[in-house]
């Protein structure tokens, strides 16, 4: 049942909903969190159909706050759904129109569940500094989507930028899975890793998070190549015997294809928006692993353009029956997004920067006065071991 | 050969804090004996469909069937694909169906045949070479146990039991896991002979329930709970599991079995070691047995085995509005059977904790309605400061863990009645773990599957804890046998007067759950 509320308060709306929950004889509150949605008019539909989705597996309560700025006087109104036909949560769409539009966080205040997570997401623009925006302030988790933006890339740097602890971006979220898959691959036993290459659609900012995670974990060169699409469309991992490639060239079934085993496929859908607001919502803490890679994007960026030879590196001389030109094949004449300064590095120095120094992605972090809030661990002495057992 | 740069736990993309990255199994295999079984149709091969739509399955991964049919590969494809689109969890996706497809076998033969199992080990050495499962297979003995020994004897001489170059080999075995003490030392050893004990995965589809997991965070991740969960605050513990079918068509099974070593022994114990264990030093599966096994050592009989148990055989009647014939007249069951369809215990557990607390446990089909929870009932307060028709309709407060259905916790407590009159009331407060988690959290297999494939054991209980069981339920199955039939009780009510009468001797009685 929705109840609607023309020209309300947020006190109303707060006994409406206690009423409505009443009348349906369900008093026991279930929710474990509040989201909140802020969105205009275009997107908040399909926001809040993704937010009743993944409110089947953390029941919550939705408020739904669309801003309609204008010259109308300022006036609240509400629509409230209390366990519609799915038994869902509570769903509270609010319109604030007129100058309350600008005072988002005080109609959404009293309608909180108490002593529980809040969460919000912004599912097209997002604020300069989500934690700083008087709503983002009430929520410990702050969910953007630079996908969303007119300039992705451009929106992941302003992420970076702006990061706060609880700060967290759908399209990191759309790589879980191919994190996921590139996880398992190393989690088999597998010779030196001299780079890695990640293909994409132009202007793809998961691609590019999914770049800067390889390149800060692995600490070797990643490459970025433009693609058809859709999305990302292809991981290589290089080792010395040959290539690691996960390719997913429709974007529903990922081809995997490894040396030393046969070639193999994995479902590697696109995800859902609900799929993952229900992932976002499974954990409320700080992803710091999250900030760590958004903090790596400028490093990946500023790697030196490698020379076609880096792939084939450290390939010691017995390496036999493979032909180096069938790893460089691909490479060569790629479109990179990296910058085209001279390769000043030579190979065997390309080696030696990967071996010896610590991981870039770290220092320059540290050099770049510009994102004092991003805490980045010193690189773990386990991580340095294995980097010099190559 | 080439060499190892990193094992798992030093691969650079792993890290503690990155909890979105699920664990995916290796490469691997999954071979199934029994594959025209109901569990097999109905549980285990949609969990394999849904594990793979989830993606957790290792890209490659291979389905083996084994059975006495005359399939080829694509028969037994079907009969995969038919179940799946039938009882899978998770949509239908057709590219998903189709790679899984790909990695589909089948091997005909029967359980002690040798060319059927040479076969096998062809198979599976295919399976390495096409899929790159690398060595790694998990043998599922969806199969009654009196074959268990003819197959491990099998994977034995064919050699497929034994692994080189790192690879793993697993048997999975479902319960029941004997009949008896000396039975399951017997199928202990048998299995024991063949596969070491870390490679053995006994599977209690129970104890992959959230819920029941559920027990150990409510117990040891709060401070409200633990310092009333002891003899000085709690009167009494009930543990039911209740079924609203008969025996539906597993007459040849049950007939024989019974209730209590159907599910007291298993379920039942399990849910009163976890219940009643002390806090285990780490969340190891090692030290979570040591403690389940310490308790279920301490766990007693009462004295007088007559007023400590009751049993009982479902009648005719009307379940639900449905007639219904009583235990005796199914098919296939003689009309002499003196296997009980309910079973009651009366058990202690002797320590510090638990001295002088009853734990009631029931379980039995044909009952009032399908129920599994755990319910902690405690005292009365010492005293009242009201007067006695204040608090006539005040019970005992109760805390209790809903299994299944509707997962979630319960808790009893007086309330006053709004009003002039000073008036309290028993109400109850809820809380629907399943409300909505339900639709996405995994079924209880897709877990147990996962965890054989990734060699993840805290879910499965050794056969340490087997043995306890059956030391514990021994003496009572001695006692039945000693004579008399079970007491006939409606079907559809809460079971045979007998069990009404144990409680009531106590000067307590059953929660209608």
């Amino acid at each position: 049942m929705s109840v609607r509320l023309d020209d309300t308060t947020a006190g109303e709306v707060s006994s409406a909903i206690n009423l409505e929950r009443f009348r349906q004889g369900s008093s026991a509150v279930n929710r474990v969190l509040t989201l909140v949605i802020v969105a205009d008019e275009d997107t908040q539909a399909d926001a809040v159909v993704a937010g009743a989705e993944a409110a089947r597996e953390h029941p919550c309560r939705i408020l739904t706050a669309i801003p309609r700025p204008g010259k109308t006087e300022p006036r609240l109104d509400a629509v409230i759904t209390v366990g519609g036909g799915d038994g869902l949560g509570e769903l509270v769409e609010l319109r604030l129109r007129g100058h309350l539009s600008q005072h988002i966080a005080s109609v959404v205040l009293p309608l909180l569940v108490p002593d529980s997570p809040v969460v919000i997401w912004w599912p097209g623009k997002a604020p300069a500094t989500p934690a700083e925006d008087p709503v983002g302030r009430l929520a410990q988790r702050r969910i953007t989507d630079a996908a969303a933006a007119a300039r992705p890339l451009k929106a992941l740097a302003e992420r970076l930028a702006s990061y706060h602890e609880g700060d967290t971006d759908l399209a990191w979220t759309r790589i879980t899975p191919w994190r996921a898959l590139l996880a398992a691959n190393l989690d088999q036993p597998h010779d030196p890793i001299a780079g890695c290459t990640v293909e994409a659609e132009r202007n793809n900012a998961s691609a590019t998070l999914l770049g800067a995670w390889l390149h800060g974990r692995l600490g070797v060169p990643v490459r970025l190549k433009v693609s058809k699409g859709p999305g990302i469309t292809a991981v290589s991992v290089h080792t010395t015997h040959g290539d690691i490639t996960i390719s997913r060239p429709s974007g529903g079934v990922a081809h995997l294809s490894r040396p030393g085993f046969p070639d193999r496929e994995a479902a590697l859908a696109r995800r859902t928006a609900e799929g993952l607001i229900a992932e976002e919502l499974r954990r409320l803490d700080p992803d710091e692993v999250y900030g760590e890679t958004l903090a790596a994007v400028p490093a990946l960026d500023a790697q030196p353009p490698l020379p076609v030879a880096a792939a084939t590196m450290s390939r010691p001389s017995n390496a036999g029956t493979d032909t180096p030109a069938a790893v460089q094949a691909p490479r060569r004449g790629a479109t990179t997004r990296t910058t085209t300064r001279k390769a000043a590095a030579s190979t065997t120095a390309t080696r030696k920067d990967a071996a010896k120094k610590p991981p870039a992605p770290r220092t320059a972090v540290k050099k770049k006065p510009a994102t004092p809030r991003v805490s980045v661990a010193e690189p773990t002495p386990k991580k340095a071991a294995a980097r010099k057992s190559r | 050969m080439r060499t190892r740069i990193w094992t798992p736990t030093e691969n650079p993309l792993r890290d503690a804090r990155d909890r979105r990255l699920p664990r995916i199994a290796g490469p691997c295999s999954l071979v199934i004996f029994g594959v025209t079984g109901d569990l097999a149709r109905k549980k285990l091969m949609p969990a394999v469909y849904d594990l793979a739509n989830r993606g957790l399955l290792p890209p490659g991964f291979a389905l083996v069937g084994f059975a006495r049919r005359d399939w080829a590969d694509q028969d037994f494809a079907q009969i995969v694909h038919d179940s799946v689109r039938e009882y899978a969890r998770t949509e239908f996706r057709e590219d998903v169906w189709l790679e899984l497809c790909k990695g589909i076998r089948f091997v005909a033969g029967d359980f002690a045949d040798e060319a059927a199992f040479d076969t096998l080990v062809d198979t599976v050495r295919d399976l390495d070479r096409v899929r790159g499962t690398q060595g790694n297979h998990a043998f599922y003995l969806s199969i009654p146990p009196k074959f268990f020994g003819d197959v491990v004897q099998q994977l034995k001489r064919s050699g497929l039991s034994v692994s080189e170059d790192g690879a793993w080999r697993r048997v999975v075995i479902e319960k029941p896991f004997g009949h008896d003490l000396e039975s399951a030392r017997q199928l202990n050893e048998t299995i024991d002979e063949v596969f070491p004990s870390g490679s053995v995965f006994r599977i209690d589809h129970y104890l992959g329930k959230e819920t029941v997991q559920n027990l150990l965070a409510l117990r040891f991740a709060n401070t409200m709970f633990e310092p009333i969960w002891n003899s000085n605050y709690v009167d009494h513990v009930q543990i039911t599991m209740a079924e609203d079918i008969g025996i539906g068509g597993r007459a040849g099974y049950y007939d024989g079995i019974g209730a209590a070593r159907d599910v007291i022994q298993n379920h039942l114990l399990q849910l009163l070691a976890l219940a009643a264990m002390e806090e285990p030093l780490t969340f190891s599966a090692r030290d979570v047995r040591l403690e389940k096994e310490k308790v279920l050592s301490a766990v007693t009989l009462p004295t007088d085995l007559s007023l400590g148990t009751a049993r009982g055989q479902y009648a005719t009647g009307w379940q639900g509005g449905e007639k219904v014939i009583g235990f005796l007249h199914e098919d296939g069951i003689a009309a002499t059977s003196t296997t009980e369809t309910f079973a009651a215990v009366r058990l202690e557990v002797e320590t510090r904790r638990w001295a002088g607390v009853p734990f009631y446990l029931r379980t039995g089909k044909r009952l009032g309605r399908r129920v599994t929870e755990l319910a902690v009932v405690f005292k009365r307060a010492p005293h009242l400061p009201f007067s006695v028709t204040d608090t006539e309709e005040l019970g005992q407060n109760a805390f209790v863990v809903r299994v299944q259905p509707d997962e979630g916790v319960t808790m009893r407590f007086g309330s006053k009645v709004p009003g002039t009159q000073m008036e309290v009331r028993d109400v109850n407060m809820d809380f629907a773990y399943g409300d909505s988690f339900t639709e996405s959290s995994p079924e209880a297999y897709e877990r147990l599957i996962l965890d054989v494939l990734l060699g993840d054991p805290p879910l499965f209980p050794r056969h340490e804890e087997v043995e306890l069981g059956w030391k514990v339920l021994d003496p009572i199955l001695e006692h039945w046998a000693e004579g008399g039939h079970p007491e006939q009780y409606e079907s559809g009510t809460w079971g045979p007067a007998g069990a009404h009468a144990m409680l009531a001797r106590d000067g307590r009685q059953w929660r209608r759950p």
